[in-house]
């Protein structure tokens, strides 16, 4: 019956917003009187599996097989489906993301489980079963009751404070089924550029807007981003004139953030730009104009001239330290 | 090669929203509706394809009349002919069941659709259907070129892309820069008056999940601003006063 965690792995190691999801899912276990499972795939440091502990797991099922260490959602789903078979789980937690969303839509179908995505807080368990879920790119929220048997919740970032503690989680090794169906897509080339901190596991995003006016002027953000410790991302324009590669693009048609701390250099605030970074705890804005109506969506802003402003920023930083 | 378009009828990426009747339901009044941006992006490609392989393009909503300005649109960028299931879908679970069983009934070699509608923000009604027919489905797809039965597409992975090939038929999720949206020209909305929208009933589904209540999120309080001059300032109260860094 234990509620049922797929995590992501990142070279052997459970990905941060993946231990937000374990967090979640302890806590829907403590709410439905039951344990909470991980589910892992791939190949997998064996101290990472039993980091999920420090997060309420109290097992871990491991898939050790190597042809899971490449992302491939069909085979994903079907090894989850065969997991909550076996555990005999009622509630599946995933953490939001394109491969998290794609995992969860085919173990939905397999399974007629419905499907919350997008999910921002714990669920109220009385009578039912509901649940609150953020819609129209973060313009609003819907709290929808989930009637299946079996319920998939895909979970927002932030949606609880996962704090770490202390517990260990037992690995089993799992060995399912694998389909060969799953596995006829031939990879081809892989480009990641795996120095940079993902937009979505970032902590601190600095993001630049056509205020940066042109490709060759970004090295005082990026000098700030790596004082932090930051990711950087950019507008739509900035990205579509090719001054910053495009899975950098935030937005309403980009890649949604919700980091603790979002600090925007030159960029106006259009609300298709909002619609990608709502999600973020603080918004620091630094514009040359005080009308900008990223303002308005700020908890600090600064009216300045971003050259003039981000080296001292920087500096202020490496001073703290 | 013939290809079906999943479109969304949604609001402007610029609306305001706000809820009626107890916040049970999406205020319309004076909301301009748009087709889904990212399944304007599926479209402009689905229509490049066929022009370059020939073939047909079907539309396909899931939704009320209300959404027909937007699929006869969708007939004016280049689309063939539509099919609306007439239904309000309750859920991504419906709405892909809907999908897979006109697609069970017309085999398709292609599927595109957005790599999610901005009124749910799912992202996951390809993965749905592509399961409901026993076929592949990738997303968000960044890059998308036919030969043949085999697709070659570039998708985007945390922090990277990847290339992938696969044969057809599949379902894709499509995002940017695949293609460049199409604006209908004055023959195309011409032609699009007289191409054929054929409206359907939908068939049952198993109820998932039920949409209870709405709400907003709480307002944002004001904006401390910090003089440039004392730039500094800044960095010590995001460490003492918000504790972010
Ligand atoms: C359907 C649709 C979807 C869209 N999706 C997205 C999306 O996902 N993401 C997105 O970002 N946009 C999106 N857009 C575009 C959006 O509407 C805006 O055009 C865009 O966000 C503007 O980018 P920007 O703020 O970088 O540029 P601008 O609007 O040109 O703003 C530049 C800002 O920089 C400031 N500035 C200039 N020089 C300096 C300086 N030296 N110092 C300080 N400040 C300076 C200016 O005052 C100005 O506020 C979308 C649009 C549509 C129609
Ligand atoms: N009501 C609908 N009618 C037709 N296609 C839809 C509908 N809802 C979603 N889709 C398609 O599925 C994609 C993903 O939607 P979602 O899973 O809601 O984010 C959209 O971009 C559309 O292509």
């Amino acid at each position: 019956m234990s509620v049922l965690i797929f995590v992501e792995l990142d070279n052997g190691s459970v990905k941060k917003t993946s231990l937000e999801a374990v967090a979640y899912g302890a806590e829907v276990a403590k709410l439905t009187g039951t344990t909470a499972t991980v589910l892992a795939l791939g190949a997998a440091e064996t101290s990472a599996l039993e980091q999920t502990g420090n997060f309420g797991a109290t097992k871990v099922l491991h898939v050790s097989d190597e042809k899971l260490s490449h992302e491939n959602s069909l085979a994903y789903a079907d090894v989850l489906a065969q997991a909550v078979q076996q555990e005999n789980s009622k509630v599946i937690i995933i953490s939001k993301s394109g491969l998290g969303d794609a995992v969860a839509a085919r173990a939905s179908a397999k399974l007629k489980a419905g499907i919350v995505s997008g999910v921002t807080e714990l669920p109220v368990i009385d009578n039912g079963f509901s649940v609150k879920r953020s819609i129209y790119t973060g313009k609003a929220f819907s709290t929808v009751e989930v009637k299946s048997d079996i319920k998939i919740l895909v979970v927002k970032k932030n949606a609880i404070e996962a704090l770490e503690g202390t517990g260990i989680a037992k690995i089993e090794s799992f060995t399912p089924t694998l389909r060969d169906s799953d596995f006829l897509a031939s990879v081809g080339q892989i480009e990641k550029a795996s120095s940079e901190l993902s937009l979505t596991e970032a902590d601190i995003i600095v993001s630049g807007g056509r205020g940066m006016k042109g490709p060759d002027n970004w090295q005082p953000l990026l000098d700030f981003a790596h004082a932090l410790g930051a990711a950087t991302g950019c507008s739509k324009p900035v990205s579509d004139l090719d001054w910053r590669p495009h899975h950098e693009h935030i937005g309403q048609t980009g890649i949604k953030v919700a980091p603790n701390l979002y600090i925007a250099c030159g960029i106006s605030g259009a609300i298709q730009h909002l619609a990608g970074v709502n999600g973020s705890k603080y918004i620091v804005v630094i514009n040359k104009d005080p009308e900008a109506p990223f303002f308005k969506a700020a908890d600090y802003g600064i009216v300045g001239d971003i050259f003039d402003v981000l080296p001292k920023l920087t500096k202020a930083v490496q001073d703290l330290k | 090669m013939k290809i079906l378009v999943c479109i969304t009828n949604v609001p402007d990426t610029t609306a305001k929203i706000t809820f009626t009747d107890n916040d049970t339901k999406l205020n319309k009044a004076g909301v301009q509706f748009i087709i889904g941006p990212y399944d304007d992006y599926a479209l402009a490609r689905a229509v490049e394809l066929k022009e370059q392989l020939g073939g047909s393009v079907t539309v396909l909503h899931v939704g009320e009349a209300e959404a027909d300005p937007q699929i006869r649109k969708a007939l004016a960028i280049g689309a063939d002919d539509a099919i609306r299931i007439n239904a309000d879908p309750v859920d991504s679970y419906f709405t892909a069941a809907q999908i897979a069983h006109i697609a069970s009934e017309n085999k398709y070699d292609l599927i595109l659709m957005g790599r999610e509608s901005i009124d749910f923000n799912s992202g996951v009604v390809h993965g749905l259907v592509g399961e409901m027919l026993g076929i592949p489905s990738y997303s968000p797809v960044m890059k998308l070129e036919i030969s043949g039965t085999t697709a070659t597409l570039a998708r985007e992975i945390d922090g990277g892309k990847e290339t992938l090939t696969a044969e057809l038929p599949l379902v894709l999720g499509c995002q940017e820069p695949i293609s460049e949206w199409k604006i209908p020209n004055m023959r195309g909305i011409m032609t699009a008056r007289t191409k054929p929208l054929v409206v359907v009933e939908p068939v049952s589904v198993e109820e998932m999940t039920i949409p209870e209540q709405y709400s907003l999120p709480a307002p944002k309080g004001a904006c401390r601003m910090i003089p440039a001059s004392e730039a500094e300032t800044l960095i010590k109260l995001l460490r003492t006063e918000a504790k972010v860094i």
